[in-house]
């Protein structure tokens, strides 16, 4: 430790003499808290991550740990497997449905709850609540809900109507695309529901900061040039509110292409994987068929898809920063 | 006000960031049961250090995934009687909730992996034993333990086949379940003057009629597969008759054996009489419909029966009866608890004073009754059972047995695992040559 806090103190050319012990001193003070923290995400996050690549190429896949080079094998199974393609198409329309929905829904309620209404904390706590809940919790609940025989479809049936919620196996414009059939599986639709009624409140709040942030002055000085409430919104309101935009879709990329509580809870892979996701996919194969090496490399996989979001992210806040 | 919004948007970005951590952390260990059960091993792993000084003393930490109604008295009872007969050694009770043991053998891989091992686990005879924790070198054999214990002749010979490997034992049986079960309410099979079916075109018949009433004929509850994959099982268990049926998993009958894809139209048959919501139940809420009379049969493990008597207060042979899957009336599907003693724990001699516990009549005959099995042992009291268990005690002891594929007996968890995933398309799609295709190239696992 005492070495690195050396090191960090030299690495600083260009303050004078004179201050240079002051300074030094302050920065001892902050490595000395940093470095704790910096020490055990260096071992516990990117060493595992590490680990986790390097299994991930190796050939263990039963109980006895095999850390022979397998070279890329694993990932060109499981880009063949039936199972691991219905993941993904099932993690890009998850993702586009929830992000989508999330981001209309967050806005739409918050523009109304900004009308200066009455009780606008009320209403604001009950969007939020449902945050306050674990994935598993909202995952068994609406599991009930839209269970097809029990929940929402008894009320439904007076209108004849009996939605097959997440047993439906049905895939909407589907093709064929490797082994699967590629399209937006029905299913899905209800884990999107279960996720969008949680999720909401948190864009909610995100945008209703958003909008309280933008000054009455611009949007007076619309309307005094003849601007309509609706030109408002379109040509100030929402440019303005393009940061959030930002925030929210990065937050809720990494929540949804991550997922794996809400399914397990509430539907597990589905009948012919409809589903299924990655996550739910690493769990089972890793721990229950051993196959550790095929779970790591989705794993990797899954660390892809989310840095594909996450990195350019950080390269433009970099660049802001600087 | 606006201060005070913006606090309030800090606890909620706080409580996000929390929920995030929280998903990443856990997406590794079990999900669906409660934080309880997680952290019990970690508390029992203190104690087990703590006492680390005495020789045989110490706790012995158990393992398992009994939490539900029946079987967590039956364990209890055992801990109970453990701790009167030795009460110098304490008993720690991890359980892991879950259905079929799914999460506790998650979490049990993660300790084993990490070489903390609990001081002995529930492990299924046959292959999830001999292939997997014998296999990885994780398992202490057990032969000297049963001549000392004299239980060389108290189970039957194929039962201690399933739990040995290359000539040495690994882990002490405790129950009997029986796979190849079909429960019925006995109402609908009244009203409707249904006989009960022993094989399969008798069966279909039945279902036919069932329908024709407007009853569900089989109720399904495969939101986790294996369900599916165990009337799979019996259907092949039926098809190819006990010898062959292992042969098959052993790898030397090809899987495009033209029984095999006999036993998938079969299975493909049977599926279209089952209930249409069956993906979004377990075998509980399948057990329920049959209870309820909204459907006439269902296939499960005879741990159900404890199901329709005590949790849904049904009488035995009154309100719900039972017979075997047609075309296996004189096999017996066994998937058999066991308890072994792995390597590396701290008081092996602790753990050995309650496998033999568990082992003896007294232990068997405590546990068996309270859990709905029968015991393993073949000189228990059958007059501590009630009449399903005297029943299948007899048929236990006359029938020929065969080893449960779903419940990882028969083959190794890694096909197990790939068997589910076919299953679970094929119930779907219906596909047959697709299914016999992919159980080929799973087959090389075997």
């Amino acid at each position: 430790m005492e070495q690195k806090i050396e090191k960090s103190t030299r690495v600083e050319p260009s303050t004078p003499i004179k201050k240079r012990r002051k300074i030094s001193k302050d920065q001892m003070v902050a490595v000395g808290f940093i470095s704790p923290s910096i020490i055990l995400i260096l071992i516990f996050v990117y060493g595992f991550i590490g680990w986790t690549g390097w299994v991930s190429v190796s050939n263990w896949n039963t109980l006895v740990p095999d850390f022979s080079f397998a070279g890329l094998k694993n990932y060109i199974y499981l880009f063949n497997d039936y199972r691991f393609q219905a993941d993904l198409r099932n993690t890009v329309f998850f993702t586009i449905l929830f992000i989508g929905l999330v981001i209309i829904m967050g806005l739409g309620l918050s523009i109304l709850i900004d009308q200066k209404l009455k009780g606008e904390s009320i209403f604001r706590n009950i969007f939020l609540f449902p945050m306050a809940l674990s994935f598993v919790v909202t995952g068994v609940v609406w599991q009930w809900l839209l269970n097809p025989s029990t929940g929402f479809n008894q009320f439904l049936s007076v209108f004849g109507i009996q939605p097959k919620w997440y047993t439906d196996t049905n895939i909407i414009g589907g093709f064929e695309w490797g082994s699967i059939e590629f399209g937006l599986p029905v299913a899905i639709i209800a884990v999107v529901i279960a996720a969008v009624w949680q999720m909401t409140g948190f864009s909610l709040a995100m945008y209703l900061a958003g909008l309280r942030g933008i000054p009455e002055e611009l949007r007076e000085a619309a309307r005094m040039d003849g601007g309509s409430e609706f030109q408002i919104y379109r040509r100030i309101v929402l440019p303005m509110l393009m940061p959030i935009t930002v925030s929210v879709v990065i937050i809720m990329a990494h929540i949804s292409l991550k997922i794996f509580d809400l399914i397990y809870a509430m539907t597990g892979s589905g009948a012919n994987f409809v589903t299924d996701v990655p996550g739910v996919y690493m769990f089972e194969t890793t721990f229950r068929g051993n196959y550790y090496a095929n779970g790591s490399a989705i794993a990797i996989i899954m660390l892809l898809l989310v840095a594909v979001f996450i990195v350019p992210y950080l390269i433009t806040n970099r660049r802001g920063d600087k | 006000m606006k201060k005070l919004f913006s606090i309030f948007l800090l606890m909620v970005l706080a409580l996000v960031i929390a929920a995030c951590s929280s998903d990443s952390s856990s997406d590794g260990e079990d999900n669906t049961s409660d934080s309880n059960d997680t952290e019990e091993p970690t508390e029992s792993e203190e104690t087990t250090e703590g006492s680390d000084e005495e020789a045989s003393g110490g706790t012995v930490e158990i393992f398992s995934w009994w939490t539900g109604a029946g079987e967590e008295d039956g364990l209890l009872a055992l801990i109970d009687l453990f701790e009167q007969k030795h009460p110098g050694i304490a008993i720690d009770n991890a359980a892991v909730s879950g259905g079929a043991g799914t999460n506790a053998k998650a979490v049990l891989a993660t300790r084993m992996q990490g070489d903390d091992p609990p001081s002995t686990f529930q492990v299924h005879g046959g292959a999830e034993l001999n292939e997997g924790w014998v296999a990885a070198d994780k398992m202490e054999p057990l032969n000297d333990f049963y001549e000392e214990q004299g239980l060389m002749d108290k189970f039957p010979q194929d039962l201690i086949d399933m739990v040995s490997k290359d000539g040495n034992i690994y882990s002490v049986p405790v129950n009997i379940h029986r796979g190849n079960v079909i429960f019925y309410n006995m109402q609908v099979f009244e009203e409707n003057n249904i006989e009960v079916p022993t094989t399969m075109d008798e069966f279909f018949a039945v279902a036919d009629k069932l329908q024709e009433a407007g009853i569900t004929p089989l109720a399904l509850g495969d939101k986790e597969s294996w369900t599916s994959t165990q009337i799979f099982e019996n259907i092949l268990l039926g098809v190819l008759g006990t010898d062959d049926y292992q042969a098959l998993f052993d790898g030397d009958i090809p899987f495009d054996d033209e029984r095999v894809v006999e036993a998938a139209e079969l299975f493909k048959k049977t599926l279209s009489y089952v209930n249409e919501d069956h993906a979004s139940r377990n075998w509980q809420d399948a057990s329920q419909l049959v209870g309820e009379g909204e459907a006439a049969m269902t296939n499960m493990g005879d741990w159900a029966k404890g199901y329709f008597s005590n949790d849904l207060d049904l009488a035995t042979n009154e309100d719900f009866g039972y017979f075997p899957y047609p075309d296996t009336v004189g096999d017996f599907m066994v998937i058999t608890d066991t308890f072994g003693l792995p390597k590396g724990v701290e008081n092996p001699e602790s753990v050995k004073e309650f496998l033999s516990v568990l082992g003896s009549v007294e232990g068997q005959d405590a546990f068996n009754p309270l859990k709905g099995s029968i015991p393993a042992r073949v000189d228990a009291d059958p007059e501590k059972y009630d009449q399903y268990g005297k029943d299948t005690m007899d048929d236990f002891n006359n029938g020929k047995l065969a080893a449960s594929l779903a419940h990882g007996s028969a083959a190794a968890e890694g096909f197990v695992t790939k068997m589910n995933q076919a299953v679970n398309i094929f119930v779907t799609q219906l596909d047959v040559d697709n299914f016999i295709d992919t159980l080929k190239n799973a087959s090389g696992e075997l």
